[in-house]
């Protein structure tokens, strides 16, 4: 069976929906980089220029200059390996190594929650890449499961953050715990962790201040609020997410390797997907700290986020590609 | 420090030229590689960098540079010129003639749009400038309650109608009340949005068009990889952009959508955020940037920080103090009052030349916990003691530490650090004017660095 059609049956095997919004969503991420890709691929040779070509390609997707060559090195070998000529055949060659890397071991990118009782999802990232707005978006969805959610406005820094926090606490109706603007953040997800237990809540999602990893006395608060976590809730937090913007470079995996340290990442939130930046860093992420990408933030609407899928996710990559295809 | 990671990897590129007598083409091309990977690493766009090292290899084989004494030098310069060159050449200032000059800012969700007009607000306030802030996100919950946070810090009114009003509408009567209450400049916050968002920018070009801005400033997060040209790109075919704002360079990020942006869009860099505080906001100088870039330091923005903020008197006072050995922890304090009042540390010794290749001084890390023990110890001190150190005896060192709420030994490091200190200035100041100092003396560190 081609690549194609293996992708394209478990890609059906989730729901239509979800795949169209995928679509939709990533429509401007594939449509530029497939387009690069269709000129790498129709040219006439598989030559070291083709490879240069698709070098850039990879780069300009912020991939990264040493993950690109690792795909490229991949892709040279397994031309040599299966005899490949034509460039056409190309293409599905470099999805599959695509999401191979995407995947890495596990191919569990789900949420590691408690089927009852108290879970705790941390999110960190730097200044104003979503944190707020996917705790909007997760305690959304997790309340239309049915589970009772609380949000601790983590965020005591930035102005105006906590009232932020409140209002999507009021659309999403949930309750949010708050303490003043300058107060101390352990205090008051320590104050969240107690009403979540007080009132028999099943989430509890965290917002903190955005900070760059750099700075070591903001990551040392941070580690401070991680320990305060850990010590109400043994084998809390069951989540600690990242939250990145998808426009980000390589500083990303800087953001990545400081933000694991000071808080042990469990997943990544890959945010803004609907503008055109192609978020390649994720692969480069995946490759080096094998940390896994679990959402995708794809608006600023409460139901714009969605759980990844790498499938889903080259799919959305080469969707031309597998239309045309499909079309032969 | 913003630049870091380009910075040593440039560097180290093109050290293997810098003391040859003969520079081949073979070893322009080796260094060109490595500027190539180091630039792209960097986030430079790869089409601007392509270029880049097209212009630069060109010029380097050329008869100038292989011709001189120097040639490795020589390359360094041309990288330097061509440096400063995509970066816009000159620095360039916001035009302000208009009464009132009315300022808007647009920009991708989360590039630091509200912080910044906030820093830039500040910042032309401190030049006596009376702006009027106006509140155009109607879109992200509690915006506007940030930029009225903002202003009350900064101490500058804020044109608010509510989050239900249309930011057309609000651009305009901001703009009105600003002429009926004389304020000379406007600053329009507008709300984050993609570029790619047709309905969303057709809004910002109805403001366009209802208020005539003298200037549209496009934010850009300096750690946005290669879609930056895309982004700024859209951007100013829509806009018409007067020019760039980089947010974030306090971190560590290598900076590239700074070399992109401008050579994309021609449109000049002119200001880039250096932290969270309303006054880390600073004038964008593409020489300077360049020679810090390349490890030759920004004594000039140094020198400049220092005439902000350091009493001259006071300055010339320490120094008598300390060529006489009369220096006190009193003057300590004060110089690091001083010294911290010019910004973070780091960045202070960021704009050193040859910083960056100094050994033990790369990774430093200036502790700003340790600063305040520092301090908390200094004060804990009795007059006698601070003018006197020698005093100092170990039951008063229990004291010291117990008032302070440090241990003894911090209070002997400090102590000790001190002495050490004066040490190094009797050395320093004994030694003749005609000899050259050479960096820093052999592994000195103030008390505050680890
Ligand atoms: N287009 C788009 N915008 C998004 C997405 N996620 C968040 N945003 C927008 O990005 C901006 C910043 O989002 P916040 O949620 O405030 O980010 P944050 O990380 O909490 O920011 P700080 O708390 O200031 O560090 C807002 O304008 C959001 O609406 C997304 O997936 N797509
Ligand atoms: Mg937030």
């Amino acid at each position: 069976m081609s690549f194609f059609k293996r992708l394209k049956e478990s890609v059906s095997k989730t729901t239509e929906s979800v795949t169209q919004k995928f679509k939709d969503g990533l429509s401007k991420t594939s449509s530029s980089l497939v387009g690069a890709m269709d000129s790498v691929f129709s040219r006439n040779r598989i030559d070291e220029e083709l490879f240069e070509e698709l070098e850039d390609v990879l780069i300009g997707a912020d991939v990264g200059v040493q993950t690109t060559m690792e795909i490229v090195d991949r892709l040279r070998s397994e031309v040599k390996q299966r005899k490949v000529k034509d460039p056409a055949d190309l293409q599905p060659l470099l999805s599959e190594i695509l999401v191979e890397m995407l995947q890495g071991d596990d191919r569990d990118t789900a949420m590691n929650l408690k089927a009852d009782g108290l879970s705790i999802i941390l999110f960190v990232g730097v200044n104003g890449v979503g944190k707020t707005t996917t705790i909007g978006k997760l305690a959304h969805q997790y309340r239309q499961e049915g589970k009772r959610v609380i949000l601790a406005a983590g965020d005591t820094f930035r102005a105006g953050a906590i009232e932020q926090l409140e209002v999507w606490g009021e659309r999403v109706g949930v309750d949010v715990i708050r303490h003043q603007a300058g107060s101390d953040p352990a205090a008051v997800i320590y104050d969240g962790i107690q009403a979540a237990k007080a009132r028999g809540a099943d989430i509890l999602l965290c917002d903190t201040a955005g900070r760059l990893h750099s700075k070591v006395n903001l990551m040392e608060e941070l580690k401070k609020v991680y320990r305060v976590i850990q010590r109400e809730v043994p084998e809390a937090p069951h989540e600690t997410l990242l939250v990145l913007d998808s426009t980000t470079g390589q500083n990303a995996l800087q953001q990545a390797k400081w933000f694991n340290e000071a808080t042990r990442l469990s997943g990544i939130v890959l945010t803004k997907m609907d503008g055109t930046a192609k978020g390649g860093i994720a692969v480069a992420i995946r490759r080096e700290l094998s940390i896994p990408v679990k959402w995708i933030g794809l608006g600023e609407k409460l139901d714009d986020l969605q759980p990844f899928d790498a499938e889903q996710f080259v799919h959305a990559l080469f969707v031309q590609a597998i239309e045309k295809e499909e079309e032969a | 420090m913003a630049f870091e990671g380009l910075s040593e990897r440039l560097q180290s590129a093109l050290s293997k030229l810098r003391g040859k007598g003969k520079v081949s083409e073979s070893d322009v091309k080796a260094a060109m590689r490595e500027v190539r990977l180091a630039l792209l690493e960097a986030d430079v766009n790869f089409k601007v960098v392509k270029d880049f090292v097209a212009r630069v290899s060109e010029r380097a084989v050329g008869q100038e540079v292989m011709k001189s004494l120097t040639p490795g030098q020589q390359v360094i310069k041309v990288v330097n010129e061509e440096l400063t060159q995509l970066m816009g050449g000159q620095q360039s200032k916001l035009d302000l003639s208009s009464k009132p000059s009315v300022i808007m800012m647009v920009g991708l969700q989360g590039a630091g749009k509200t912080t910044t007009t906030g820093k830039l607000a500040h910042h032309l306030k401190k030049q006596n400038k009376h702006p009027l802030l106006v509140a155009g996100d109607v879109y992200r919950p509690a915006a506007i309650r940030q930029l009225e946070v903002l202003g009350d810090q900064i101490g500058l009114p804020v044109f608010s109608l509510g989050d239900q009003e249309n930011p057309v509408e609000i651009a305009e009567r901001g703009v009105a009340q600003a002429k009926e209450e004389g304020n000379d400049v406007v600053l329009i916050d507008t709300a984050g949005r993609l570029h790619v968002d047709e309905t969303m920018m057709d809004e910002l070009k109805a403001i366009r068009e209802k208020v005539e801005p003298d200037e549209i400033l496009l934010v850009v997060d300096a750690m946005t990889g290669q879609d930056a040209v895309n982004v700024a790109e859209s951007f100013h075919q829509e806009m018409a952009l007067t020019g760039v704002v980089l947010t974030k360079l306090d971190g560590d990020t290598r900076g590239g959508a700074a070399l992109s942006v401008k050579s994309v869009t021609d449109c000049p860099v002119k200001f880039a955020g250096m932290g969270e505080k309303v006054d880390a906001l600073e004038p964008f100088h593409p020489e300077r940037m360049a020679s810090r870039i390349l490890g030759m330091g920004d004594v000039l923005t140094l020198i400049e920080k220092a005439e902000a903020n350091v009493d001259e008197e006071k300055a010339k006072d320490l120094e008598r103090k300390m060529r006489t050995q009369q220096f006190t922890f009193d003057d300590f304090l004060e110089q690091m009052d001083q010294v911290r009042n010019m910004g973070p540390l780091d960045e202070l010794l960021g704009m050193m030349p040859g910083m960056g290749q100094m050994k033990g001084m790369k990774n430093l890390q200036v502790d700003e916990k340790q600063l305040t023990k520092v301090e908390a110890i200094i004060r804990s001190m009795t007059r006698e003691e601070k003018q006197h150190p020698e005093v100092i005896n170990a039951s008063r060192r229990k004291r010291i530490a117990a008032g302070s709420g440090t241990t003894v030994q911090d209070v002997n490091r400090l102590i000790k650090q001190f002495s050490d200190m004066k040490k190094m200035m009797k050395r320093f100041s004994s030694m003749s004017k005609g000899k050259k100092k050479k960096g820093f003396g052999g592994g000195f560190k103030f008390p505050f660095m680890q």
